[in-house]
């Protein structure tokens, strides 16, 4: 008896000493997601609460719903969820179809450096912040002059004020949105692609089946698991928006919200402009629930589908 | 065979307008950037200038101080940041690589999750101000949200995983070296490519981060780049603030000529890096 416990103590310190330097290492980066993002998760309260920036989160009073009442109490909560979702949608859709489309293209160039060209170019606007896409955009669309104001005038037509009208602007993001981001998924179903290799086509080839029919019953098949896993992931994420794109590239003009205002520019403007953060904190956290709900349905359906697929 | 050809004709066709789709702006905007000022007021911007000028450009480098120190906070920001994100990834990620860690399944929740939920930006902004008073140094540019994630834990993870062997690693181990040896004259070394991937990765990321300026900054005078083409963008007038050397400012192109400081340091760099990138894209893509 008295033996077995002092192996076991010894073997428990050999643990001990064997783990210990491996857990220091870890620590900044635990310590890092902790602060980073484990503490707004509490910060999340806030939402509840009737803020003092002097008292801070815990000490601030609470004050039940109001918040909430503040945000459902006009069409605000109604507008910002529609236009993210949409937008979503349509973003999710497009991404599936021309980056898969493109990559399969891509897949056809069997030249290396033609190949590496084209993809070199269609991925550059991925690496260029939204300021600058901003400013790209205005260059075609500026009032006085946007490309395509001088163009309408060259052929006597009628310019665009496309800043103040809101009927352009549900395209305008949606090709910005593309243009900056195609290049992202096509070279991730391209690897995809490219990870096949060429048995399957070569029989198919022999068999004399078209190009048509080998896209349509070898290579989309092939990327179901990618398009799934991509899918789930943006559709777990089809509540939050890409704050860049919605607050820069319409400039944060007032009169455009109606079609340019989602969930994470209102929050933005509440906390930031107005300085209410009652009302930000309460759309944040109709946001953070309302996605985690999302994601967890998501990946349930998607195990129940099929489970290797599935994210976690 | 026929079909074949016919296929890959469309092929080019296709990826040959993608191409121009994806150039022309950057064309338009260089182009711009050399316009005459009265060319651009009166007749807009033009694939190619009508009359060319350099004044938006003199007009910058009489602003060399301003943009001089943008250039400076970003450069500074962008390489602590890379270096600090490079390390505590590798050896959190290495944490995690070892298949029998205790707690393992714990650690990997801990991560994971921080993908499934977050505290959003409000209780973000408020915990960064209020109880890290980051405000107005140079930490808000560094430290929210941009250190590491997720993504770059996993990717690295994962790297680990398939590519560093652990009967290397013990038989270091057997020949005396302690943890903290084998990871930086072992470990570290075999990591180079993963390395200069997540590096070049966090790199663009830190270089274009604009939003951490705007939430946690009020002094214009810790504006790195993408700041102030943010500030000149939400206030044409920002350039002539402060400078007052009495030139009238030529607006509509030193915007442009603006914007191009905050590109070329990417255009440069990308075309030499392109294969890390496009390996981070499809490593990162990988699930965890």
């Amino acid at each position: 008896m008295e033996k077995k416990s002092i192996n076991q103590k010894t073997r428990s310190k050999r643990r001990f000493k064997r783990w210990l330097p491996v857990f220091v290492m870890g620590l900044p980066g635990f310590i890092y997601l902790f602060i980073n993002n484990y503490m707004p998760m509490y910060g999340l309260i806030v939402a509840f609460k009737k803020f003092n920036y002097k008292l801070g989160i815990t000490e601030s009073p609470w004050n039940g719903i109001e918040n909430f009442k503040f945000l459902f109490a006009n069409n605000d909560a109604w507008e910002i969820t529609r236009n993210t979702i949409l937008y979503n949608f349509v973003f999710i859709i497009l991404d599936c179809v021309c980056c898969i489309a493109l990559a399969i293209f891509l897949n056809e160039i069997r030249k290396k450096t033609t190949k590496k060209f084209y993809q070199t170019v269609i991925l550059l606007p991925y690496l260029m912040s939204m300021v600058v896409v901003s400013y790209l955009t205005y260059a075609f669309i500026g009032d006085r002059t946007g490309l395509i104001n001088g163009i309408l005038e060259f052929f006597g037509k009628e310019t665009i004020q496309f800043y103040s009208t809101k009927s352009y602007w549900p395209f305008i993001l949606v090709f910005v949105r593309m243009w900056r981001t195609i290049g992202y998924g096509t070279i991730i179903y391209l690897s995809t692609i490219v990870g096949f290799g060429d048995d399957y086509f070569e029989a198919a080839e022999l068999d004399g089946a078209t190009k048509w029919q080998q896209i349509r019953h070898i290579t989309i098949p092939l990327l179901k698991p990618t398009i799934i896993m991509l899918t789930t992931l943006s559709v777990g994420n089809i509540f939050r928006s890409d704050f860049g794109l919605f607050y820069q590239v319409p400039r944060n003009q007032g009169l455009l919200y109606d079609v340019t205002d989602t969930i994470d520019t209102y929050v933005f403007r509440a906390l930031m402009k107005n300085g209410n953060v009652g009302l930000s904190s309460a759309a944040a956290f109709y946001q953070s629930i309302i996605c985690f709900i999302t994601i967890l349905v998501f990946n349930g359906i998607i195990r129940k589908l099929s489970k290797e697929d599935s994210l976690f | 065979m026929k079909g074949h050809k016919k296929f890959l004709a469309l092929s080019h066709i296709v990826l040959i307008i993608v191409s121009v789709l994806a150039i022309l702006p950057f064309w338009l905007l260089i182009m711009a950037s050399f316009t005459d000022e009265s060319t651009a007021v009166n007749s807009g911007y033009r694939l190619i200038p009508k009359k060319w000028s350099l004044d938006a450009y003199r007009y910058l480098i009489e602003k060399w101080v301003l943009f001089g120190r943008g250039y400076l906070i970003t450069f500074f920001v962008t390489v602590v940041g890379v270096i600090v994100c490079v390390l505590i990834t590798l050896m959190f990620a290495y944490m995690l690589s070892k298949r029998d860690l205790p707690l393992r399944r714990f650690f990997n929740f801990y991560v994971i999750f921080t993908m499934l939920f977050n505290g959003g930006l409000v209780a973000t902004y408020i915990m960064y101000s209020n109880t890290f008073h980051i405000k107005n140094t140079l930490f808000a540019l560094i430290l929210p949200n941009l250190l590491t994630n997720a993504f770059y834990i996993t990717m690295v993870r994962n790297y680990f995983q398939n590519n560093i062997p652990e009967e290397l690693l013990e038989a270091a181990r057997i020949d005396g070296a302690n943890e903290y040896r084998v990871f930086f004259t072992l470990v570290m070394p075999l990591s180079k490519p993963i390395i200069a991937t997540l590096g070049l990765l966090v790199g663009v990321t830190y270089w274009n981060d604009w939003q951490n300026g705007m939430y946690y900054l009020d002094n214009a005078k810790l504006y790195g780049i993408q700041n102030i083409l943010n500030a000149i963008n939400e206030n044409t007038k920002y350039l002539m603030q402060g400078g007052g050397t009495g030139t009238v400012m030529p607006s509509e192109t030193v915007r442009m000529a603006a914007a191009m400081l905050g590109i070329i340091p990417i255009l440069v760099i990308y075309p030499f890096f392109q294969d890390y990138f496009v390996k981070g894209i499809t490593m990162g893509a990988v699930k965890g």
